[in-house]
């Protein structure tokens, strides 16, 4: 549904997206995740014709972006990170202004925008301006925007952003309803490794490139063995001990325990330090055992070099 | 000793629109404390009331012994804020926006704008300018400019929205440096597991703050078990659970449900219940509460 073929796009001779190749399967959600200035939002801009590649190609839905641009885009919704609703048109206005923008004939879009005001859960608030709607309504709004035109395949740019838990609930329970009902194939980026783990696949880009890709599970199993998970106390022993210890590659805070990133090389031996580490400097380890590594792990190894 | 944050029945009205509703807590020397919510339930306001930059219009709040409404000249140099649309020069340089805004606040001390560098390690950067930096370092660099006058205390409203896992945990670690020097520091986050390394936490949900504590003992308070639900068939899952009497809440979790039930909910009874709705293929597994499950199950149920 979307298909690059060694997509590239430099800014002069700073390249922001490299000899892409990508290949999102109808019904997918893909995840696209990676440091900051990875070239998330520039591969979405080229995705959806925005930005014109200087190298490779586009392909949404079988239509060539670079031979049919129009054709290809009326396939594309798309949800960017920085979307501007008129705060001074109501919710229901909103929907028409961008129908019409998006070429719907007059009478079809009003059928339209009650079935996705519906869909998004907005249809009590079509009369409401949009500058009195909600940080969550407002981004139901914008989704219903990018979806207006009945689109085959949306790309949302970090649509989760500064969005509190409650809303991001809801936002992914219409994106995997309409996946399941609508059929509809979703790239998104995100910064929250529990949202990338309930993708189809997650591709992981790096300077541009992509460096790694596969369903949320394989890139965890990448990990199996290497991560434990440890609690104890107080924490600068803990710390100080770790940080001695040649083995463990990284430690970082999950909730109130610790992930250690081990060296397989160096694993048996990096744990007996640890233990007899903590306990000659008088603190106490609670729990120490191995996990399944989660894809936050995995975002971390990454991006460090580990993997 | 005195607190450093005193606020006792602080409200906030907007017309007839009640922003911050009675909120009272206080917050001692060297705190990290993390204030939470649902976006527009208050969070910035109250950041704002205690930075005397807007009047309670009822309640009262003191910040560093000083009274909010009657003495914020005071409390504006000794607090650091870091809202979530920093301003930086773009044009100017790493360093040069420390020198700026130094300079605006008067900081007199010799070395301060190295010793700032130096502890944010932002010191191979100085001669960047702003407009060339990623967000991280620009986040960063915001904090600098927040600290450059050496404040006591220090506001932070949502400073890792939209920056990588890596950064954001960088930022972190640099944020428990600061507070190591005794600096307390109150933050607003949409990240539970940040909420998790403070040391206390509020949650507040349409204008009143409805609990704040230890993560450990919020996640005592949640009444009931929670439960993993792992299967192919989630959203289905989901509206089963979403009905089934004695399942408190159920939300969306990575790539399984994590739902909260009354005590005497056993495996068995969601099993059969999924099972009673052509579910067949899942895996129940307890675990324990996190803060995340606290946050969506008080946020979410009092709506």
């Amino acid at each position: 549904m979307i298909r690059t073929w060694k997509l590239g796009k430099s800014y002069g001779n700073r390249p922001a997206v490299v000899d892409l190749d990508l290949e999102v399967r109808p019904g997918e959600i893909y995840g696209l995740v990676g440091p900051d200035g990875a070239g998330k939002t520039t591969t979405i801009r080229l995705l959806c014709g925005a930005l014109r590649p200087t190298a490779g190609q586009v392909e949404i839905a079988g239509v060539a972006m670079e031979r049919s641009p129009e054709e290809a885009r009326r396939h594309v919704g798309y949800l960017s990170q920085h979307f501007s609703l008129y705060d001074d048109l109501t919710v229901e206005e909103n929907l028409q202004f961008f129908a019409e923008v998006r070429g719907l004939p007059g009478g079809a879009w009003h059928k339209r925008s009650a079935e996705i005001l519906a869909f998004v859960g907005l249809e009590p608030f079509a009369g409401r301006l949009a500058r009195h709607l909600s940080v969550g309504m407002k981004q139901k709004l914008s989704l219903a925007v990018a979806l207006v035109a009945q689109p085959r395949v949306l790309l949302l740019d970090e649509p989760t952003t500064g969005v509190d838990p409650l809303t991001r609930q809801d936002f992914w329970q219409l994106i995997i309803r309409l996946v399941g009902e609508e059929h509809i194939t979703v790239l998104l980026s995100t910064p929250y490794m529990d949202e990338a783990t309930r993708c189809t696949r997650v591709g992981f880009l790096r300077e541009g490139r992509l460096v790694m890709e596969g369903t949320p599970r394989s890139l965890r199993q990448l990990l199996a063995g290497r991560v434990m998970e440890l609690s104890g106390a107080p924490d600068e022993v803990i710390q100080r001990v770790l940080s001695q210890t040649t083995g463990v590659l990284s430690a970082q805070r999950f909730g109130d325990r610790l992930h250690l990133l081990l060296d397989p090389h160096h694993r048996q031996e990096a744990v007996e330090k640890i233990i007899r580490g903590v306990e000659a400097e008088g603190g106490q380890i609670v729990h120490l055992g191995e996990v399944e590594p989660l894809l936050e792990d995995v975002f971390i190894a990454l991006s460090e070099g580990f993997l | 000793m005195t607190p450093v944050i005193r606020a006792d029945g602080l409200t906030r009205r907007f017309g007839s629109f009640t922003a911050v509703d009675h909120v009272s807590f206080s917050v001692e020397a060297g705190e990290v404390v993390g204030y939470l919510g649902p976006n527009g339930s208050g969070k910035t306001t109250t950041l704002r009331m205690l930075l005397g930059l807007l009047r309670p219009s009822e309640g009262r709040a003191e910040v560093l012994g000083y009274n909010t409404d009657r003495e914020a000249d005071k409390i504006r140099g000794r607090v650091g804020y870091m809202s979530q649309k920093f301003a930086l020069y773009h044009e100017l340089t790493v360093r040069e926006n420390l020198e700026f805004y130094g300079g605006l606040y008067g900081v007199r001390k010799n070395g301060r704008v190295e010793e700032t560098l130096s502890n944010l390690e932002l010191e191979q950067l100085q001669n960047e300018r702003v407009a060339v930096l990623s967000s991280g370092w620009r986040q960063r660099l915001a904090l600098g400019v927040a600290i450059i006058h050496q404040p006591q205390l220090l506001f932070l409203d949502e400073p890792s929205s939209g920056v990588d896992p890596v950064t954001r945990r960088n930022f972190w670690e640099v944020i428990y440096r600061l507070a190591a020097t005794g600096i307390t520091v109150m933050v607003t986050t949409h990240y539970m597991d940040e909420a998790e390394y403070c040391q206390r936490v509020g949650i507040m949900q349409g204008g009143r703050l409805l609990a704040m504590d230890s993560p450990e003992h919020l996640k005592a308070t949640l009444p009931g078990q929670v439960w993993e639900v792992h299967t192919p068939s989630l959203m289905e899952a989901f509206r089963v659970l979403e009905r089934m009497p004695g399942i408190r809440r159920v939300g969306l979790s990575s790539d399984y449900l994590r739902a909260v039930s009354e005590r005497e909910i056993t495996p068995e009874t969601i099993q059969r219940e999924l099972s009673r709705h052509g579910i067949e293929e899942v895996e129940i597994h307890t675990t324990r509460a996190s803060l995340e499950d606290v946050f969506l199950f008080l946020a979410g149920s009092s709506i």
